[in-house]
């Protein structure tokens, strides 16, 4: 048995539909009869045939919201679509920003659970049932709500794998917002990009990242160095972000991004928990850390035991004179 | 200014946690702190009101049990007073059910701000914040990194995957503040001798005229089917460096064919 209708909340970067969102209409064509995606950038046209391509049959979109944040006036749309009658058996929403936003604010709209950090779904009769880890990923959780009603579930990236189905592009459907009164009152202002040079980090085939082990904001240059050596990505554990050595934007783990590349370099990273949820999916784990006893060395294929100032020099040394 | 300040105590991190096989809920049976995405809030939330030149910060934070220990750090820090929500038939509450413990309590605060951490370091589900406003009414931005008042309007920074928006949002707001955006002041002794006899009011839920339907396990209305062990990675070979660890890592990744 399969569900009557997903909705997928979709979102887009200039045009280009996130990968995030391609993994969840790949995931609900196994789930449903009929996928269909929610959208509020103004280009729902630019955007129907990928997000077809992917499985949605219809964009329903709620067309320029003006600035405002999306939390709201995507919750509200979807609620009142659902008080309709018109509205899917269960919504997936990524975890991002935004997704998180809508999924808050819907959960009380419709009086409704959210189940959180899935990632995996199945289906149990007209239930669909999450997988969520927890613990730093030593254990599995499965969860579903047994209230009756719309099925909420955030789901984190990376979860499943991004396929086109060859479906032709989404019928473009306007969704009404209503009112949102004061609550819907945030404006962004402005947008500010951080200039950031090579791959990206969530797409990156290899990602070079550095921790607290490198015991000051300057040895960062190492990373940098290694990372544009090898065409990788840097990255960084919570601790150096919040010491503030390196922007937010490149936080690897349960509160910053979650990667899976062939290669990953973990120097100077011990490995808490609320970092390895974010990266131990990668193919093949490097580790150099001067703690035998770091439990980064638990999960890693391959693993130095030794000061990061003495092995990364020589290791870019060696990469440099190739 | 008045600023609410949501606080969560947790056991500690540096302890492995685990589940209560008869409950499904985490077991917090030894001592609770003050959960550290939580003081960057309570840091950020002193500043407002400094900078404001007058008004209150105040903490409101929910436990099963009558656990202070963490709330105590924040009130050392420089919190006026906290409202702690503590029943037995909290156990199992969910995000939603949190929400709506909060909102009980702070509805009646009224205050011109609701701070909060996007999530919390133990269950991070990051929804609490957003599901709090829309019960209280408010408009939110999630994610900020830095917080100004100007007139009757916040205005932040908020988070995103290449960088950070500016967002204007008018007050009364609730706002959730990232990890690691501000350094939170270490609690003085004279703080922490004073917040010994700062007030700590404990509400149950029959105080805050909510329906227990709304919160514990049958409020959270969700059913674990299944915990495992998660399949576990192996770990590979851990050599010490002998000054040659370097050309390891070389040769590891030339048999990978990645350079």
């Amino acid at each position: 048995m399969t569900l009557s209708k997903i909705w997928v909340y979709a979102q887009a970067d200039e045009g280009k539909v996130s990968t995030l969102t391609l993994e969840l209409l790949t995931k609900a064509r196994d789930l449903a009869d009929t996928v269909e995606a929610v959208y509020a950038g103004t280009d729902a046209d630019a955007v129907a045939a990928q997000l077809g391509e992917h499985g949605a049959t219809t964009v329903h979109t709620t067309g320029d919201l003006g600035g405002a944040l999306e939390g709201v006036p995507v919750a509200s749309a979807i609620a009142a679509a659902v008080e309709a009658g018109n509205g899917p058996d269960a919504v997936l929403l990524g975890t991002s920003y935004d997704g998180r936003d809508v999924a808050g604010r819907l959960s009380v709209k419709l009086d409704v659970p959210v189940i959180t950090n899935v990632v995996d779904l199945e289906l149990d009769g007209d239930r669909l049932v999450g997988t969520e880890p927890i613990f730093g990923g030593t254990t599995n959780v499965k969860t579903k709500s047994t209230q009756d009603g719309v099925q909420i579930f955030l789901v984190r990236p990376k979860s499943f794998a991004a396929e086109p189905n060859g479906g032709g592009a989404a019928t473009v459907a306007e969704l009404s917002v209503p009112d949102t009164g004061a609550t819907g009152a945030a404006r962004v202002t402005n947008r500010y990009v951080e200039e950031a040079s090579g791959p990206k980090l969530d797409e990156a085939a290899i990602v070079v990242a550095g921790g607290r082990g490198l015991g000051e904001s300057e040895k960062y240059e190492m990373i940098e160095a290694l990372a544009k050596l090898v065409k990788a990505a840097p990255g960084a554990s919570r601790a150096i972000v919040d010491a503030g050595w390196v922007p937010y934007s490149y936080q690897i783990g349960q509160t910053g991004k979650v990667v899976k590349p062939t290669v990953y370099i973990a120097a100077g990273i011990s490995g808490a928990t609320q970092h390895m949820v974010g990266m131990k999916g990668s193919k093949n784990i490097i580790a150099i850390n001067k703690d035998p006893e770091a439990p980064i060395f638990g999960i890693a294929d391959l693993g130095i035991v030794g000061d990061v100032h003495k092995v990364l020099p020589k290791l870019i040394e060696a990469l440099e004179s190739r | 200014m008045n600023v609410v300040v949501c606080v969560k105590q947790i056991p500690d991190p540096a302890d492995p946690g685990s589940l209560d096989p008869s409950t499904k809920t985490l077991k917090r049976d030894g001592k609770l702190i003050l959960d550290e995405s939580d003081s960057y809030g309570v840091e950020m939330a002193l500043q407002l009101v400094t900078n404001a030149g007058g008004g209150e910060v105040t903490l409101v934070s929910m436990a099963p049990n009558s656990e202070t220990s963490g709330l105590r750090t924040a009130l050392a820090m420089g919190a006026a007073s906290a409202t702690l929500v503590s029943d037995p038939a909290l156990q199992g509450t969910d995000a939603l059910g949190t929400a709506k413990v909060l909102a009980a309590v702070i509805k009646d605060a009224n205050p011109d701000l609701v701070l909060a951490a996007t999530e919390s370091s133990d269950g991070y589900t990051g929804t609490v914040p957003e599901q709090l406003a829309e019960l209280l009414g408010r408009p939110s931005v999630t994610f900020a990194k830095t917080i100004e008042i100007d007139g009757e309007t916040v205005k932040v920074q908020r988070q995103t995957d290449g960088g950070y928006d500016d967002v204007e949002c008018p007050l009364p707001a609730v706002v959730s503040v990232t990890a690691g955006v501000v350094e939170p002041r270490y609690p003085s002794f004279k703080g922490i001798m004073a917040a010994k006899s700062k007030p700590v009011e404990e509400k149950t839920v029959a105080d805050l005229g909510l329906d227990a339907s709304a919160i514990g396990w049958d409020g959270a209305r969700q059913d674990i089917v299944d915990i495992a062990a998660a399949p576990e990675r192996e770990a590979g070979e851990i050599i010490e460096d002998d000054g040659e660890g370097h050309a390891k890592i070389v040769e590891y990744l030339d048999s990978l064919k990645v350079l």
